[in-house]
């Protein structure tokens, strides 16, 4: 399966996210990030430190599970639920910035639920999209705000990021025929 | 990993070995027939649960457009409050029916009852009964899910549950810690479920009460009795104990309440055995004075109140995890 990113381009590409967020954004105050589960989480963590590195500015950071607000839930006949993990937002999110942080933006359908989440937590000043990766095929009116690498796919493809922290590794690769 | 393909539009557990969310059976009717991973599941579950009773809207949209029926023939306000505030939080479509205001009263048996609810096309039905075995019967006919909420003298699940899930909380585990059930132990739902699901997660159990309140036969559920209290309570990790229910007492099986007090009211006195972090419980209502010293249910190892907090969690987790199960 062809690596599309190794570690060293990941690490590049999120040092490049966390200088384009300071600049759009003209610093941190009210900036918060919020990672979906599962490795949304562990890259909202990196792109936090880096903040801090180069600002000094500690951002706060929550996680996001947004099962409970999936589209797609209880509509097969019969099945197995999916795991349900704990949201973590320790900070409230009224008139803050948000920067929503996930690994894969494809049809968006998963976005669309953290919006959904997300209001019912407060009413953020703004929500700004970071991905890893942006590889089209999108079902919803949603696009990314700051991009690790745009990747065009076929739908039969998946595309996987493994992070040190879940996957022991670092690296972006692409699966399936085009 | 996480994997994108076009039948997988979300996320899924991917490569992280997490147990599979599903529950064996698609009702509750007891503890009995549950595994430990189920249990460990359901936990699991409760514990995201609660997170959502600590936002400014309580809400999420999983069961929109399901309906679930609160089925009491008993009364209860702390059960079928905590199963209304659980349904609601998740968005379904919830009515309660009691008994007084049940064509119940005018004759009509439980089948029958069941079968017109049905025919309105609920999804769950969350039960309490006072015979024992009604929601396995109902099981055997029902097409929607049935939760048992208390049957009888049988079991009370979703308490045990409750039960479990406080401990964890305070304790971290469950396997290995000397829990004490102390008090009537005869009448008990709440002691069955508990017993079967402390010992299925590898706890220490020991039973305790006059020798009239313990059931026969109490021997097969592998704890240890005594009609001792400062054994039972000897370097307990949890105290539980459970209600004198004068209700379902045909018959004297202690001299007086005062006496009861005497030798098995739960005193700081007695508690002083226990481990210094011990945990007081009661599934409630509870008699101050009787079974417990209004000291030890106000003080500070009491984590009662918590217990009902916990319950609306831990029945969203079961009404989410069966909802999936539902035909």
């Amino acid at each position: 399966m062809p690596q599309v990113m190794d570690a060293d381009r990941m690490s590049r590409a999120l040092t490049r996210i966390a200088h384009e967020i300071l600049e759009r954004n003209r610093g941190l105050d009210d900036v918060a990030l919020v990672g979906i589960r599962t490795r949304g989480v562990p890259l909202a963590r990196r792109l936090a430190k880096l903040l801090e590195q180069i600002n000094g500015d500690h951002v706060p950071t929550g996680a996001l599970d947004i099962t409970l607000y999936r589209d797609d839930l209880m509509r097969s006949a019969v099945g197995p639920q999916p795991v349900v993990r704990r949201t973590e937002i320790p900070f409230s999110i009224d008139d803050r910035k948000i920067l929503l942080v996930d690994d894969v933006l494809y049809t968006g359908r998963t976005i669309r639920a953290a919006l959904d989440a997300l209001i019912d937590f407060g009413r953020p000043r703004a929500i700004q999209l970071v991905v890893a990766v942006d590889r089209g095929h999108r079902e919803l009116p949603i696009k990314a705000d700051y991009v690790g690498k745009n990747i065009p796919t076929s739908v039969r493809q998946s595309v996987q990021v493994c992070l040190q922290e879940t996957d022991g590794r670092d690296e972006i690769v692409i699966e399936g025929e085009p | 990993m996480t994997t994108h393909t076009p039948d997988q539009l979300h996320k899924t557990a991917g490569a992280e070995a997490v147990p599979a969310a599903r529950l064996n059976s698609r009702h509750l009717l007891g503890i009995a027939g549950l595994e430990a991973d189920e249990i460990t599941l359901i936990l699991n579950t409760a514990e995201a649960m609660k997170e959502i009773g600590h936002r400014p809207i309580k809400k999420v949209p999983t069961l929109r457009g399901r309906t679930v029926v609160n089925l009491f023939f008993e009364p209860s306000t702390r059960t079928r409050t905590s199963f209304e505030i659980a349904e609601k939080r998740l968005s379904a479509d919830t009515f309660s029916i009691a008994t007084a205001s049940s064509s119940v009263t005018k004759g009509e048996t439980l089948a029958d009852t069941v079968k017109n609810i049905e025919a309105m096309s609920p999804d769950m039905i969350v039960m309490r009964h006072a015979s024992s075995g009604a929601p396995h019967l109902l099981s055997r006919f029902c097409r929607s899910a049935i939760i048992n909420a208390g049957d009888g003298m049988h079991e009370h699940p979703t308490q045990a549950l409750l039960d479990a899930f406080t401990i964890r909380e305070r304790k971290g585990r469950l396997a290995g810690l000397k829990v004490a059930i102390i008090g009537d132990l005869l009448h008990s739902r709440v002691l069955r479920s508990n017993v079967l699901l402390l010992n299925t997660m590898g706890a220490d159990v020991w039973t305790c009460g006059p020798a009239t309140l313990i059931p026969p036969g109490i021997d097969r559920f592998e704890v240890r009795s005594t009609t001792s209290v400062n054994e039972a309570v000897e370097a307990a990790d949890v105290v539980m104990l459970l209600r004198i229910q004068h209700e379902r007492m045909r018959g004297h099986f202690f001299p007086s309440i005062r006496e009861y007090f005497a030798l098995f009211g739960m005193t700081p006195e007695r508690l002083r055995r226990a481990q210094p972090d011990v945990i007081i419980m009661h599934p409630g209502p509870m008699n101050r004075g009787v079974e417990i010293d209004s000291e030890v249910a106000d003080g500070p190892y009491s984590v009662i109140l918590e217990q009902v907090a916990n319950g609306v969690a831990v029945r969203m987790a079961v009404l989410y995890l069966l909802a999936g199960e539902s035909e």
